[in-house]
């Protein structure tokens, strides 16, 4: 975790976080938050639900402002920039929403060719193209012409994708892109992710719950606490390292664990005397 | 208050991207506006046009009854011209479009917003002002006077049928007195109400679409707020125009 001399196996830094903290209200989500994502990396940002990982995505793709700290992507501070520099920006990466967030009102083909339309001079033809290639790679050759209304959850999440990769962004960041999807798709989109950093040496973050996906294209994890640690980072390292982490609350989520030092269960015993009581 | 901070907000950002984006390269998106067109002016046409008509056939019909008491049918045709021309056409024209495209583009824009696409689009580095607001702002723009202009045709053609069938006025006669109490002035004061009910529409909507939170439900609220202030400050608008010429 102290590994202050520069390692000479990471790329330069195209992400430096630095004590993010945000509250929402009462809530603190991050609670200083600092990292940094090497060129090349698949980091993966791990965590209970509801710990935060979307909110630090979020904050990482500017769209949500911190209540304190600093965020560099390509070496620029991202916090209080202006729009047009975070527009530019924003034409160097892609993202992956939880949601998939395509447009309802374009079909599934229109949304992937969008990025394609604004930003390149490209023609009709070559678009739709290019737009073929991207769907054939997350499977989903034939189902150009739907609406997102009328695909499942799981294409949904893939036409998504497809579309993050629309531009082949040096850098993309992706939120839970394999939830929802059956054992074959989840290895078609790993592979996909690692296909990204080792032929066109891009750059990925990924938010992800499934370990055999954080332990097939991790190369730096991160682990995100709940309860007590909530907004803090309680592991970080290698894959390597994440597995040995001494950590009862890493080793349970690694492992599954419905009991634990994660989980808080006095509240439940709490409850059930007060109801034992009452009858 | 925050909802008013956000409307002028908005209205600002909206000056820029009419006025000054266009020349820094980023220009108007005319397909986009033509959509827009199409759902916000021309599928109002049939309402507009049922409602126009009812008008006019209803002020031909109480304005005559009272006439007749003096003998004075002849001037009905002013009457139901004057009054389509300067209050309800541009009124009745803007009630209908907070109803049937006001609410549809607070609903859209709502549901994009919860859904995470509009945050998407600007993770996109497409600016949610130039893709989605201001092809809906032109359109309003464009449309409404239109459509008013369109309303005062067919109400003036529902008072003819009264005219006409009821109190036997020759088609000439009817024309000639309808045009003869209105002056230039008077369209013009209509159609400026009618471009000022759609400049107030098309931002409330926007505002309130935009500023959504809290899933389906706060969809179905900010939805049911924007007709609801739409329709005060259209109406509210309208007394001010109207003083404002009057005097
Ligand atoms: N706009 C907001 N306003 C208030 N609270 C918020 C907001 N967005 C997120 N939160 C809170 O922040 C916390 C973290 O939410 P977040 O969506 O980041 O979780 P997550 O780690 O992505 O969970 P999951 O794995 O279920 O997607 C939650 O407790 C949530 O209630
Ligand atoms: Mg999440």
């Amino acid at each position: 975790m102290s590994a202050a001399e520069p390692d000479a196996t990471l790329g330069e830094p195209i992400i430096e976080v630095d004590s993010l903290v945000r509250h929402f209200g009462k809530q603190t989500v991050l609670n200083g938050v600092s990292f940094k994502v090497h060129a090349g990396d698949t980091f993966v940002i791990m965590g209970g639900s509801g710990c935060g990982k979307s909110t630090l995505l979020r904050h990482l793709i500017g769209t949500e402002k911190p209540t304190s700290g600093s965020i560099k992507i390509f070496g620029q501070e991202i916090t209080g920039m202006k729009a047009d520099a975070l527009q530019k920006l924003r034409g160097r990466y892609g993202m992956l929403f939880q949601s998939g967030a395509l447009l309802q009102s374009l079909t599934v083909a229109e949304n992937v060719a969008l990025p394609l339309v604004e930003h390149t001079p490209l023609d009709a033809g070559l678009i739709d193209t290019v737009v073929k290639m991207k769907l054939e790679q997350v499977g989903l050759t034939g189902h150009g012409h739907k609406k997102p209304s009328e695909i499942s959850g799981g294409m949904k999440k893939r036409a998504a994708l497809a579309r993050a990769l629309a531009l082949d962004p040096p850098l993309v960041f992706s939120d839970e892109p394999t939830a929802g999807l059956d054992p074959i798709m989840t290895a078609v989109v790993d592979e996909l992710t690692q296909r990204l950093t080792q032929k066109i040496g891009a750059t990925v973050v990924v938010v992800t719950h499934d370990m055999n996906s954080v332990f097939r294209i991790g190369t730096r994890i991160i682990m995100l606490g709940t309860g007590a640690n909530q907004g803090r980072i309680i592991a970080q390292g290698t894959p390597e390292e994440i597995r040995a982490d001494p950590d009862p609350a890493v080793q349970q989520f690694i492992n599954g664990d419905p009991d634990g030092d994660g989980v808080d269960d006095t509240g439940e015993l709490l409850y059930r005397d007060m109801l034992l009581r009452k009858l | 208050m925050e909802a008013f901070r956000q409307y002028l907000a908005l209205c600002g950002s909206l000056l820029f991207w009419l006025f000054v984006a266009p020349f820094r390269g980023k220009p108007w998106r005319i397909g986009h506006t033509f959509a827009q067109i199409v759902r916000i002016g021309v599928h109002a046409v049939p309402m507009s046009a049922l409602t126009a008509l009812t008008i006019g056939v209803v002020l031909a019909m109480q304005s005559a009854a009272q006439l007749a008491k003096l003998g004075a049918t002849v001037y009905v045709p002013g009457l139901v011209s004057s009054s389509l021309i300067r209050e309800l056409a541009p009124l009745v024209t803007a009630v209908i479009v907070i109803g049937r495209s006001g609410s549809s583009v607070t609903a859209e824009l709502g549901t994009m917003k919860v859904s995470e696409e509009i945050e998407a689009l600007e993770v996109m580095a497409i600016p949610p002002m130039s893709y989605l607001i201001i092809p809906r702002f032109l359109a309003m723009v464009i449309m409404m006077p239109l459509l008013a202009v369109f309303s005062i045709y067919v109400g003036l053609a529902g008072g003819w049928l009264i005219s006409h069938y009821s109190l036997h006025m020759s088609t000439a006669f009817y024309v000639t007195h309808a045009l003869q109490y209105v002056e230039l002035r008077d369209v013009g004061i209509g159609l400026l109400k009618s471009g000022v009910f759609g400049v107030l529409i098309v931002t409330i909507a926007c505002s309130i679409g935009l500023n959504v939170s809290g899933g389906a439900e706060g969809v179905g609220l900010a939805t049911t707020r924007s007709v609801v202030v739409s329709l005060l400050s259209v109406f509210v608008a309208n007394a001010l125009l109207t003083a404002l010429f009057f005097f």
